[in-house]
């Protein structure tokens, strides 16, 4: 299937001087929920302003759904729907006026019963009348989204959607993500929380210093690069990991009852059953042993160290 | 062409003014009254005719000028200043909208209010004092050409202006004393001669002169230059509008 969205060799150079992006090659798949991942700083939302046309590329093309973003920027602009970073808001206009606003600039006719159903799913139905300025933080957040949905886009941008935000709302939020993917918007997210990209997306694209550093399934990502680690507790202290176990990369806590064993999760062999026969084979006995995943958050860490 | 759009950039402009119908209509209105009282009633009756016109319905077309000029110039500024000062002019440049459309929507919506501004300020001044327009067609005329103008003028000073005192800087510095400077409050004629010389490279002068010929028939220079005069600043606030939308200038990086 052809991408939604196909960037090429996009750069962006400021005129401060800033390459806010280098040679950017990314496709977005239809339908897929895209979790953007970075720095403060690394061009995120640099990206998405120029696929919006808020920022304009120094070199390179972008197409949304076959249009190009510059020569046929009506109907590839028709089809975003934008969650900008910043609570930057009509602050004193009603949320229902706003509305009508946002869905008109972006050229469709007035549709009450659509901008009811997007004001209804986020609960904002009950405030429709009030002034933003009067809103909390969160539901200004969902104002925004709301607008850009008030028209109906094929791809919805949420620029850090859950920053500042409460558990309930984030949780809110990504169940409205899902809603709104199953019905077959393509999403790209933003995020600072690893948690965020690790709970919902379907593919991950790592972005430092203005280049893409790893797109990836999150699940082939994870397997790719994630690293077990089987936690022995001791049922008596050890002073040193005894000669015979040296081939195991094998650590020892620094009060000699807990023993760490990492493994690769991509290789055949994990080399447990063997470790643990020879631990036996050294009377080593344990109380308790489990083995964990490293999270999409320690990858991303060294993904970002190894690039810096 | 985005019809809907420039609709709803209009409504939206439209409705900032619904909300400050005191600083948006009632202001100005109250400040042309206070014009009338003063210049007019108290000042005018000691004053002679100018021109076979007496003082108070002299003043007139003038004093709409002032309004006209200060108010779109104002409203448009605002307009889309505002959206670029709290962040939410991301949604017009994200939007399918040509740069022309948006001026449509913001540069329309400015031009009615000073319209309605003018009109309302004529029928205030019925209250103090008798006038007739003889020319009522290009009396319309000027007042639109002049709103849509000076409307256009204050969007630019609107994507110019970084900061809320350049969104002032240029009507309280400039367009206030030219102004009065143009003729509002006198004929040019009552000038000495080297003055009525230098006068005539204030462009509001021919405003001012044109709009007080469609009132009174009476004028101090040409209306053709008058006319002439309107179409070229337009045409310059266009090219102007047309340069800095062409090349994202204050408004994209």
């Amino acid at each position: 299937m052809d991408p939604i969205i196909s960037i090429r060799n996009v750069s962006k150079v400021f005129p401060s001087g800033l390459r806010a992006l280098n040679d950017i090659n990314l496709d977005i798949r239809r339908g897929e929920i895209f979790a953007l991942l970075g720095p403060n700083g690394a061009g995120k939302t640099t990206l998405i302003s120029t696929i919006c046309g808020i920022v304009t590329a120094s070199a390179g093309t972008i197409t949304v759904d076959g249009h190009d973003i510059v020569s046929d920027y009506r109907a590839a602009r028709s089809k975003i729907g934008l969650v900008p970073q910043e609570l930057a808001t009509a602050a004193f206009e009603s949320v229902l006026p706003q509305m009508n606003f946002s869905r008109g600039l972006f050229g469709k006719p007035a549709d009450a019963a659509h901008i009811e159903k997007v004001l209804r799913d986020l609960s904002l139905w009950d405030k429709r009348n009030a002034k933003i300025i009067t809103l909390s933080g969160g539901m200004k957040r969902r104002v925004l989204i709301a607008k850009a949905l008030s028209h109906e886009p094929e791809v919805l941008f949420l620029d850090e959607p859950t920053a500042g935000v409460d558990v309930e709302l984030r949780h809110d939020m990504w169940q409205m993500v899902r809603e709104l993917r199953e019905r077959g918007v393509t999403i790209i997210l933003t995020t600072h929380y690893i948690e965020e990209a690790e709970e919902m997306a379907d593919r991950i694209g790592v972005i430092n210093g203005g280049e893409i550093k790893v797109v990836e399934e999150k699940t082939v990502l994870m397997n790719k690069l994630g690293k077990k680690q089987l936690t022995l507790t001791l049922q008596q202290t050890l002073s040193q990991i005894p000669a015979g176990l040296a081939n195991y990369p094998l650590e020892l806590s620094p009060e000699g009852d807990v023993l760490i064993y990492t493994f690769d999760v991509q290789k055949e062999h994990t080399g447990i059953p063997e470790l643990l026969r020879e631990l036996g084979r050294h009377g080593i006995d344990f109380k308790d042993l489990h083995s964990s995943q490293s999270s999409l958050e320690e990858i991303f860490v060294s993904l970002v160290k190894e690039s810096a | 062409m985005n019809l809907y759009a420039i609709r709803a950039i209009y409504v939206f402009e439209m409705a900032r003014t619904g909300r400050t119908l005191m600083q948006s209509i009632a202001s100005p209105i109250l400040t042309t009254a206070l014009y009338f009282i003063v210049f007019g009633a108290a000042i005018g009756s000691r004053m002679g005719e100018i021109d076979g016109i007496s003082y108070a319905s002299f003043i007139i077309p003038g004093l709409m000028m002032l309004s006209l000029l200060g108010e779109s110039i104002s409203n448009a500024s605002f307009g889309i200043y505002f959206p670029k000062f709290t962040g939410t002019s991301y949604e017009l440049l994200s939007a399918p909208v040509s740069a022309f459309e948006i001026v449509i929507g913001f540069v329309g919506a400015a031009a009615t209010k000073s319209v309605l501004i003018g009109l309302l300020i004529l029928v205030t001044a019925r209250f103090f004092v008798d006038y007739q327009i003889i020319h009522p067609v290009w009396m319309v005329t000027f007042l639109l050409l002049t709103a849509l103008t000076f409307s256009m003028f204050g969007f630019i000073i609107g994507l110019w202006a970084d900061d809320f005192q350049k969104l002032q800087i240029i009507p309280m510095m400039i367009i206030t004393p030219l102004t009065f400077l143009g003729g509002a409050f006198y004929s040019i004629n009552m000038l000495p001669p080297f003055w009525q010389k230098v006068t005539l490279f204030n462009p509001v002068v021919y405003l001012i002169s044109g709009f007080r010929w469609s009132f009174y028939g009476i004028a101090d220079v040409n209306v053709g230059i008058s006319i002439a005069m309107i179409l070229v600043f337009m045409l310059l606030c266009l090219s102007g509008i047309w340069l800095i939308f062409r090349t994202g200038y204050r408004l994209k990086s």
